[in-house]
């Protein structure tokens, strides 16, 4: 634990609370895809939260995110709300790209949160420009760029941590390495696995972290971010997770064993958080189920929201298609 | 109550096989418990259910293949289930894509311009020869035989000069007009003193052959208002007015044989007095000779009617579509004129305006023959 | 032997030049412009487009990158996004295709699916086109496949003044610009209006007018085109030139209103014919002025294959003046 992170009530509590938010929004974006409610290809975090919940604490206002398809976590962590998300699911007006995006391409202009990218490493060389972009503009800011373990197959993850490099960009590069690019083990896709590794090529530094342990990755991305701050450098972490749910809504994951799922279940980051504050009585239960009454009615109330949301007019099918201007 | 219904796992998934119930009646289940699995297109899937309960009914037997969103089991219990929709229905069969027509054999091609100008004028395409692409029959083809038809020369190349033809084409053309383009009528009667003083003197060391008529100042002063009343100058088509590219005066002009054509003086308003008169010469003698060029008649944008010294002292025309407007000129006669509180003697001609009410408004036709009188007031300028 | 030196005498320049100095302004206009591209700096670019300009401007805003199409490329958007106006150049079209992704997927979506929430103010120059016998992976006109995709606007100065001026519109423009310049074009030279300090990125041009028959035309092959139309001029036949100008969007009503004065129309095109912007061309013509033709709507593109070495062979798959000429013959003589 470096100084800079304060194991103290407020902060566990806050952490705990992030996590359930985002396993008990998609708990409830499950039960809503199944019943037609949310269509379209859509991506369960369940067992991931520790990623964006840790790495996003790490983060100022000014910084910006590029995630992937799977970012309803990134979402919800960096303050996009939760009411504008789920409309966004529903494709109602209401949500945060007008239901124009979907599940998978989720952008917000306040929080410089630049999509949902639904291309399997599409978002790495957004990632460089937007640092690019800071870096000549004089904003000491970072962009956090999340990708999954099948954006290293992707020759635009070699392009982009070598143009970070050499042009000594301010950008993190966080592997969310879950061991599957859909059904594809990392093993069988990759001869070195250890993704960390990889950047000592483009002389990039990195480290690979518990993906599973909030706190740690919480830890691995301050210190990450400082590194990137103090060296006007690129920062690769990799942090070691699991889904444990299927890649997409239609997904029979032939690929891997129930065994192998249930093994890593035993490690899920918001249970080994949520026993490890109650062993240690820094929360009690009856905490624990107010945050959760808490969480359950924001939902209930963003169910609603998206509900009661209302269908863009056909008639603004192009609008946007060309800007008039470039929003300031 | 409730209902555990065959979920939808993707837009793509229509149906599944239930292939293992993992409860039984009276079994106690949980939200988030898996309770099925069944078999998609994309393999066996565990199948989540969303209540808590107590399972009363196994709907659908180890086996069965049932659409999205059929009951599969009874629960009973407490029940907070978002609605369903209802069973997906089955894939409509898209109708057949009906056979190409078969080709028919011998059909001559025709440009779709010079169908379309044929339909206008009557004209019998089954008896032209295309002389374009492919021996297409093209716009050329049908404005010469219109021309040809209306001089009554026998066409070139093509089947014998019908003189009923003409008359039919010019049926046709009427009765279009009257039937689509509602008319609205102005007239005018102006002083032409200052005008035929002109001429006078024009005319003075003029051998006959190059006289100028008093037509051509009065088609030059009309070109030079027509420029100035744009909406006048065009064709309506396909519900809407298209402006003239310039101001092509169509020029009235009776045939010896009977009937009517209209050639095009292209650009009247840029043309001089002297080339007006030259270009009225031309297109009489060569409407009537039949050496009309073809673009000559489509080319107008505005048809102007003279009646000539030995006509009625006031013409109504009926606009030749598509254009939207047509002038007459009626006959100068001598007639009482009020001249400065006395009464004089004074030659006047009276023009009228018939323009298509779709496209133009009163007011706007009003200011051309208005624009017209003042230009022949100034007679010496024009 | 010169003309008196005058402010407004017309200036001599090529095409390449006039690139140049449109960069070169851009750049000393507005901070928040650079450009970046492989061998564009110390190389001077592979067409020696902006040689000089990095000793000039430095190497800052004359950026050379490494061989990532795909990734400067996304970096150009993602930038573009952050508040600057990048121009990537990309060497030719036919690298381009290393970067569909970015261009594609990313640059003319993001606008969209964010319900209006970024803009994408990037500009993407490339050369274009066949006649240096570079053969099949230099040569090919693959810039009717970007006229496809909405979001993007696609330009193809031919002349020296829209090579001058077509940039600074296309920085100022909001959206993702393509720029496609032909490599035949770089050393031909063309006057240039000091008076003229701007053009439009909206519209074609009749470059030449007539009566008989409508030539379409663009970049490389407005100049065969217009050189066609002086071949069919000696037999009487009068052909008006149109050049595009812009491909995405096509400024139809100008093609319409030439061909409803001439009733007949060629449209040439350097890519290949099927699927092509010709084919585009062709079928609006068809859908809205189906009657006003008087003939059928003939294309010139180039042959169905890769682009050969061989001087012979090339000249044999691009479409030439003679070619554009016959075609036109037959339209408006018939036979």
């Amino acid at each position: 634990m470096t100084e800079k992170v304060h194991l103290d009530h407020a902060h566990l509590r806050h952490l705990l609370t992030a996590m359930l938010r985002i396993r008990r929004f998609e708990e409830k974006c499950f039960e809503l895809y199944q019943s037609e409610k949310i269509r379209g290809f859509m991506h369960l975090y369940d067992g991931e939260e520790a990623v964006s919940v840790g790495v996003i604490e790490a983060l100022r206002p000014e910084d910006a995110i590029v995630a992937t398809y799977r970012e309803h976590g990134q979402a919800l962590a960096r303050g996009i709300g939760m009411n504008a998300l789920m409309a966004e699911l529903y494709g109602k007006q209401e949500g945060c790209c007008r239901g124009r995006g979907g599940s998978m391409h989720v952008f917000d202009r306040a929080t410089r949160f630049y999509g949902g990218n639904a291309i399997v490493g599409g978002g790495l060389p957004l990632a460089v420009g937007s640092a690019l972009g800071d870096k000549i503009l004089g904003r000491n800011a970072i962009t956090a760029c999340f990708f999954g373990d099948g954006a290293v197959d992707e020759g635009s993850f070699h392009e982009s941590m070598n143009l970070a490099a050499l042009w000594k960009l301010p950008v993190l590069f966080v592997c969310e390495n879950n061991l599957y690019a859909m059904g594809m083990a990392l093993e069988r896709a990759e001869a070195e696995t250890r993704i960390a590794v990889k950047a000592a090529a483009y002389r990039v530094a990195s480290e690979a972290v518990d993906g599973m342990n909030v706190v740690a990755v919480e830890v691995a991305a301050k210190r990450a971010i400082d590194e990137i701050r103090r060296a006007s450098e690129p920062f690769l972490l990799e942090c070691r997770t699991y889904r444990f749910r299927a890649h997409s809504m239609f997904d029979a994951q032939l690929y891997r064993s129930k065994a192998e799922i249930e093994t890593w279940r035993a490690k899920d980051p918001v249970m080994q958080l949520r026993s490890w504050l109650e062993q240690t009585g820094l929360l009690h239960a009856d905490e624990i189920d107010h945050i959760e009454g808490e969480i359950a009615a924001e939902v209930d109330a963003a169910v609603a929201f998206a509900e009661a949301g209302t269908w863009e007019p056909v008639e603004d099918l192009e609008r946007f298609t060309t800007m008039d201007r470039v929003p300031q | 109550m409730t209902d555990f219904r065959m979920p939808s796992l993707g837009a793509d998934m229509e149906a599944g096989t239930l292939v293992e119930w993992l409860v039984r009646p009276g079994d106690r289940v949980k939200r988030g418990n898996v309770v099925a699995v069944v078999e998609t297109q994309k393999g066996a899937i565990d199948i989540e259910i969303f209540n808590d309960g107590v399972v009363s009914e196994l709907v659908v037997p180890v086996g069965g293949r049932v659409p999205v969103g059929t009951v599969l089991a009874r629960l009973a219990g407490p029940v907070t289930e978002p609605a369903m929709a209802p069973p997906q229905a089955a894939p409509v069969t898209p109708p057949p894509i009906p056979a190409a027509p078969a080709a028919v054999a011998g059909r001559p091609h025709i440009t779709p311009v010079a169908r379309r100008l044929a339909g206008e004028h009557g004209i019998d395409l089954q008896r032209l020869t295309g002389t374009g692409p492919d021996n297409a029959i093209t716009l050329a083809d049908v404005q010469a035989a219109v021309s040809s038809v209306a001089s009554g020369a026998t066409p070139r190349r093509r089947a014998g000069f019908d003189p009923a033809a003409m008359r039919q084409a010019i049926a046709a053309a009427m009765t279009r007009s009257k039937r689509e383009i509602p008319h609205y009528y102005l007239s005018q009667t102006i002083d032409v003193s200052n005008a035929l003083a002109r001429i006078e003197r024009l005319n003075r060391e003029r051998p006959p052959p190059e006289r100028i008529l008093p037509a051509a100042l009065f088609l030059r002063a009309i070109a030079l208002a027509v420029a100035k009343t744009p909406e006048l100058n065009g064709f309506w088509e396909e519900g809407r007015f298209r402006p003239g590219d310039g101001v092509h005066i169509g020029w009235a002009t009776a045939l010896r044989g009977g009937g009517l054509l209209a050639p095009a003086i292209r650009d009247a308003n840029h043309r001089s007095l002297e080339e007006l008169m030259a270009s009225m010469r031309d297109l009489v003698l060569r409407a009537r000779g039949s050496g009309l060029r073809s673009s000559e008649l489509s080319d107008p944008t505005i048809t102007v009617t003279s009646l000539g010294d030995r006509g009625a002292e006031t013409v109504f025309p009926i606009i030749y579509p598509p254009q939207v407007a047509m002038v007459g000129i009626g006959r100068i006669v001598t007639r009482p004129w009020v001249v400065n509180g006395a009464i004089e003697p004074r030659p006047v001609v009276t023009l009228t305006l018939a323009a298509d009410h779709r496209a133009s408004d009163g007011h706007r036709g009003g200011l051309l023959l208005v624009e017209i009188d003042r230009l022949l007031q100034e007679a010496d300028t024009l | 032997m010169s003309a008196p030196a005058s402010t407004t005498a017309a200036v001599r320049m090529t095409y390449r030049e006039a690139c140049k100095q449109a960069i070169r302004a851009a750049i000393l206009a507005d901070p928040r412009v650079f450009l970046m591209g492989e061998d564009v700096a110390r190389y001077g670019g592979c067409y020696a487009v902006t040689k000089g300009l990095a000793t000039e401007l430095g190497e800052e805003r004359i950026r050379d990158t490494p061989l990532s199409e795909n990734g400067f490329v996304g970096a150009g958007i993602g930038a573009a996004i952050a508040g600057l106006r990048p121009i990537v150049e990309i060497m030719t079209v036919n690298f381009s295709l290393l970067a569909l992704d970015q261009i594609v997927n990313s640059a003319a979506t993001i606008s969209h699916m964010s319900g209006g929430q970024f803009a994408v103010p990037l500009v993407i120059r490339m050369a274009t086109g066949g006649g240096l016998q570079l053969a099949a992976q230099h040569s090919h006109s693959l810039e009717g496949l970007y006229a496809h995709i909405p979001g993007l606007r696609v330009l193809t100065p031919a002349t020296v003044e829209d090579a001058r001026h077509m940039l600074q519109p296309a920085i100022e423009d909001p959206n993702p610009v393509l720029i496609f310049e032909h490599v035949m074009l770089y050393n031909r030279e063309g006057e240039l209006d000091p008076s003229v300090t701007g053009v439009d990125i909206v519209s074609a041009k009749i470059r030449r007018p007539g009566r008989d028959v409508t030539l379409v035309a663009y970049g490389g092959m407005l100049f065969k085109t217009l050189e066609a139309a002086a071949l069919l001029q000696v037999e009487g036949i009068e052909a008006e030139v149109i050049d595009l100008r812009v491909l995405r969007p096509l400024d139809m009503p100008t093609i319409l209103g030439s061909v409803r004065r001439t009733r007949r129309v060629v449209i040439v095109d350097e890519g290949w014919r099927s699927g092509s912007l010709s084919a585009e061309i062709a079928a609006r013509i068809a859908e809205e002025a189906f009657f006003e033709l008087d003939a059928p709507i003939r294309r010139v593109c180039s042959r169905e294959v890769p682009i050969p070495y061989a001087a012979h062979l090339e000249k044999a798959a691009l479409p030439q003046a003679a070619t554009i000429a016959a075609t036109a013959r037959t339209l408006v003589k018939g036979g």
